[in-house]
């Protein structure tokens, strides 16, 4: 499944894509994040997956801000602990 | 010399007139729908406190959203560049510019000559402008100015779920009906719009002094959330904040020559 | 008190032939959305009964009232449902549930059932939210996306609109066709900036009708952008309260090229009879078991 977490809105698209048929449900993602914003769920379908907060689906655009800087943005820490590739950003 | 400098906003339009470096006038007008008869008039009314003719003035520079309806100007700048000089002129030891206006929440980091080195900008988002607090204060029905000096009274923080103006307007009036207090609705608004500020702030890299600029600077409670989540010692905030991209473009009128 | 012309009928429904006196086992599905509740009870997986509601202050009262409603003059009690799912945004607010399963996989399933096994794309305009699915022949999510933190392109977006305008929320899509020519869409997405765009309009001299077109084409066309984001494949079904409102769904069945599929029963209680088909499955998963 691709689940699209996040939002749309006037000032633009942040959404973070998980590929959950590619999650092998390790939550390195969960600790490699600063801000909180991953974590492990049990989906609808009775699979280990990681996913976005509910706290922070709504926010993702600011909560995930501090690894987006203006200048030199890096690697995101997020997608470089994911050995299997399941997270993509939009922005 | 005089030079005139006119900020041509989403909400309001602001002239300002500037003599070797110091306003002598300065005057505010709606916008409304006709941005150049606004800007008109502005100019007008500002020319007319100052006691000068159009033909006194050596140049005049627009800025804002409508500067390009400013077809009397002889030239025009961008908002960051604008609030960047008008912010150095009065404090020359900025070096974070952040401004709330009606319809854009803009931060902007800038040398000791006043040029800007990186920006980011929330639009197109009411979320993230002055018109968040605006709405929240109708649906409140709770005067603006009021709304500073009341949610410094807080004692409580409440949660903010809704992240959008119009979904906030309703989590608001649900707030009122559970008999939340007033000044711990307002503080948690004020909270809340000041961390979106500040997230897009720090994509910048806040550097001290940081000066806040824009109609919502005279907002104190607003300003003081804003130093809070910014965890700075003071954020300085000029008299009447809401002149300072208008007060830009003079100085980049008067530099132009 | 004045007109509310963003409020829509509340009602319930059953079915005439009384299909839950020969069921062997009653399921049933309560969605508890931020604006109205839906509750949908199956006589052995067949949709018998339902009602659909506004959301109250109280949502395990909603979720209760609704079920009440959709029960009522069946002759049934909630005892004799065996299995109860919970969703929505307030699933966890359904006091009389078993279990709780998203609103996404709920409305998949659902989207299956009413417009049958064909339909890979599903979109749901909610009140305060908007969500774009894709599904297999089964009903299972294999991509999806939700948009429930901005206003624009939900149903409450509209609901601002028919106050500004004073037009009943029903008569926008009929009155959005009363134009001489399509207009402009409004150009900004954010409600409130688009509130502010259509004052100016109105003062401009435009007829009304001619704002709602420039609105519902603007919601259009960001549902379709949604969409895009995913990728749309056919069979299309449209599900939630917009569903309802021809000048959003034409607009965009124009923009897709692609017509959506009619269903067959009101497109509001699709996560209700998703939830209940869930509740289907899991009882008899439990009977075997």
């Amino acid at each position: 499944m691709i689940a699209n977490y996040g939002y749309k809105d006037g000032s633009g698209e942040y959404y973070i894509s998980m590929n959950t048929d590619k999650c092998d449900g390790c939550g390195d993602c969960v600790t490699a994040c600063p801000a909180g914003v991953l974590e492990m769920i049990v989906n609808d379908y009775d699979e280990k997956v990681a996913a976005v907060t509910d706290a922070h689906r709504k926010k993702i655009k600011y909560s995930c801000a501090p690894c987006k800087p203006v200048q030199g943005r890096p690697v995101l820490p997020c997608i470089a602990a994911c050995q299997p590739q399941v997270i993509q950003h939009s922005w | 010399m005089i030079t005139a400098g006119i900020d041509m906003g989403a909400k309001t339009t602001k002239a300002v007139i500037l003599r070797d470096g110091n306003v002598i006038a300065r005057a505010l007008t709606f916008t409304g729908f006709d941005q150049k008869e606004a800007a008109e008039k502005a100019l007008a009314d500002a020319l007319a406190q100052a006691a000068l003719n159009r033909s006194d003035v050596a140049r005049t520079f627009a800025t804002g959203v409508g500067r390009q309806q400013a077809s009397f100007a002889n030239g025009s700048m961008t908002e960051m560049a604008a609030d960047t000089k008008g912010s150095l002129l009065l404090n020359n030891k900025l070096r974070t510019v952040i401004d709330v206006g009606a319809e854009e929440g803009r931060a902007m980091k800038c040398t000791a000559e006043g040029k800007v080195t990186d920006f980011a900008v929330n639009e197109k988002c009411a979320a993230g402008a002055g018109s968040f607090v605006e709405a929240m204060s109708r649906a409140l029905e709770l005067p603006l100015e009021k709304m500073g000096e009341m949610s410094l009274r807080s004692k409580n923080a409440v949660a903010m779920n809704a992240q959008c103006t119009v979904f906030a307007e309703s989590e608001v009036v649900s707030l009122v009906h559970a008999k939340t207090p007033k000044e711990d609705i307002v503080r948690a608004l004020h909270d809340a719009i000041a961390n979106r500020i500040v997230s897009m702030a720090r994509r910048v890299g806040v550097e001290e002094s940081v000066g806040l600029v824009g109609g919502v600077g005279y907002n104190i409670g607003f300003v003081d959330a804003l130093r809070r989540c910014l965890e700075v010692e003071s954020v300085w905030v000029p008299e009447q904040p809401e002149y300072v991209g208008a007060i830009g473009a003079a100085v980049a009128a008067a530099e132009a020559a | 008190m004045a007109q509310e012309f963003w409020r829509w009928k509340e009602y319930n429904w059953r079915d005439p032939e009384e299909s839950w006196n020969k069921a062997k086992m009653l399921t049933a599905g309560v969605d508890v959305g931020s604006v109205s509740t839906q509750a949908a009870v199956m006589a052995d997986g067949q949709l018998c009964a339902f009602a659909s509601m506004r959301t109250g202050s109280d949502s395990p009262d909603s979720a209760r009232k609704a079920m009440d409603w959709a029960l009522r003059e069946t002759g049934l009690t909630l005892d004799r449902i065996r299995y109860v799912i919970g969703t929505g945004y307030g699933r966890v607010n359904v006091p009389f549930a078993h279990r709780t399963i998203t609103e996404i996989a709920c409305h998949a399933r659902g989207a299956n059932f009413m417009y049958g096994p064909n339909v890979r794309t599903v979109l749901d305009m909610g009140g305060q939210d908007c969500k774009a699915i894709r599904c297999d022949e089964k009903g299972k999510v294999s991509a999806f996306l939700m948009n429930d933190k901005c206003a624009a392109g939900t149903g409450r977006g509209m609901e601002v609109f028919a106050d500004l305008l004073s037009v009943p929320l029903e008569q926008i899509g009929d009155l959005s066709y009363e134009v001489d020519q399509e207009p402009q869409p409004v150009s900004s997405t954010c409600v409130v900036f688009a509130k502010t765009e259509a004052v100016g309009l109105l003062r401009k001299g435009w007829p009304k009708n001619n704002v709602l077109a420039a609105y519902c084409s603007a919601m259009a066309h960001r549902v379709y952008t949604l969409l895009e984001r995913l990728g749309v494949e056919g069979d299309f079904g449209i599900t939630g309260g917009i569903a309802k409102n021809s000048g959003v769904v034409k607009r965009l069945e124009k923009e897709l090229n692609l017509k959506a599929l009619t269903p067959r029963y009101d497109p509001q209680i699709a996560g209700a009879v998703g939830a209940a088909l869930f509740a289907h499955t899991l009882a008899q998963k439990e009977a075997t078991a």
